[in-house]
């Protein structure tokens, strides 16, 4: 029960910039969140999402932060109420974004800032 | 006896996919990255290996938070690709051997590691590209054994416990009574981060380290906790988890045969590696 003694992600040392650890908080926090992205895996489910969002949402049991998060794209927080990337992914998929494009909704770029930012980790 | 004849990584990314669907090996942005599998590709010609070890970590085709395995082996005939929601085309299924994962499962038991066995199991993107990539032709009918590895929830295995998974898998495949020249692969990395204001971070020169480190200072890797191998490889640069127990198994003399960086593939610094394993010489007393 000492819990000082994690070395995990989730352990005493301090946070990452910009970097969200999907652990014991995230996991319980983001249960219903993700547990509808799973869902997305099925076709027919996804069309039952894009048919009403909101809907779809409520099923699943979104709080209304998740589920106003959901309506407005907003990654960020989605990811602050638990959202996991992987599943998360699976949502950028209905909404036909790449990760490029999922990239530079977080950061505040352009697309294209956001590649040039990946090109430059060539030079690094 | 069944012996290992090399180790092979490679990066995974749903976008590799979708660029061969629509047949873009050629294409400028793709070719440094398909390129780097003609070396492996000509390895595996010639030494023409019996069945794959592939260790690998499922993104929720599979595995769902409900049960979440830290450690999980398939253990079935069969094993089918499936829809993970990104629009990739699904794969025809690929071949078991059920015989090698069960004797890989009592060992790694034996060996008090417990993994969760799987009867069913879907394999998503993250098995099914490098076995493509990898075998081409072959894909689909040699004979596999997939090996899952949590990287989605933490806590996650440190590198050191995955590395000792690679270990008691590589005495288990080496104690394997059939007479199989068995290769094995470690998919995902390298440095990548998905999500957060930090999405798009890449590390270079970690990543060098890393692959230097697969025939090379393996312990200075295994020294990294958690928390700093997401500081150092991104949220998903985690995945060098599979690389680290794929390097585990390699139980003799490694020797590096090929390798390929380059970045990025989507928001993946992408590597492949090819290691020889040759029988440890004996050493005089």
């Amino acid at each position: 029960m000492n819990q000082a003694v994690a070395t995990g992600a989730t352990g005493a040392k301090g946070e990452i910039f910009g970097t969200p650890i999907f652990g014991p908080a995230a996991a319980q926090k983001g249960y219903a969140l993700n547990k509808m992205c799973f869902s997305f895996n099925d076709a027919a489910n996804r069309a039952d999402f894009v048919k009403d969002e909101a809907g779809y949402c409520a099923r699943y049991g979104l709080t209304a932060e998740q589920t106003d998060a959901i309506l407005k794209r907003d990654l960020l927080r989605l990811l602050a109420h638990g959202g996991n990337a992987y599943y998360l992914a699976k949502f950028a998929g209905i909404l036909g974004l790449n990760m490029q494009d999922i990239g530079a909704l977080q950061t505040g770029m352009t697309v294209e800032q956001f590649k040039a930012k990946l090109l430059a980790a060539r030079d690094n | 006896m069944a012996r290992i004849v090399g180790g092979l990584a490679a990066s995974h990314v749903p976008a590799i996919g979708g660029a061969m669907a629509k047949g873009l090996q050629k294409d400028p942005y793709w070719a440094p990255f398909f390129d780097g599998f003609a070396a492996p590709n000509r390895w595996l010609d010639e030494v023409k290996p019996d069945a794959a070890v592939v260790i690998y970590n499922d993104h929720g085709l599979n595995f769902f938070l409900d049960k979440m395995p830290t450690f999980a082996i398939g253990a079935a005939p069969e094993y089918r690709n499936a829809d993970e929601g990104w629009g990739l085309p699904v794969m025809a299924p690929f071949t078991g051997d059920t015989s090698l994962s069960w004797h890989i499962i009592e060992t790694l038991v034996d060996a008090e590691f417990d993994p969760v066995t799987c009867q069913e199991m879907l394999v998503d993107h993250a098995f099914s590209l490098p076995m493509e990539l990898f075998f081409r032709d072959r894909a689909h009918a040699i004979p596999a054994v997939p090996v899952v590895v949590n990287t989605v929830q933490h806590p996650l295995p440190t590198l050191a416990r995955c590395f000792k998974l690679g270990q008691a898998i590589g005495r288990a495949i080496e104690s394997h009574p059939e007479d199989l020249k068995v290769v094995v692969i470690g998919t995902g990395g390298l440095s990548h981060q998905l999500e957060g204001e930090r999405a798009g971070f890449i590390n270079k020169e970690f990543d060098k380290r890393c692959m230097d480190a697969m025939t090379g200072d393996i312990d200075s890797i295994l020294r990294i906790n958690q928390r700093d191998l997401v500081e150092l490889a991104g949220s998903q640069g985690v995945e060098v988890m599979n690389w680290v127990a794929m390097r585990g198994a390699l139980l003799g003399d490694v020797r590096e045969l090929h390798r390929n960086y380059h970045l990025p593939i989507s928001n993946t610094a992408s590597g492949i590696m090819l290691l020889e394993n040759r029988p440890k010489l004996a050493r005089a007393a």
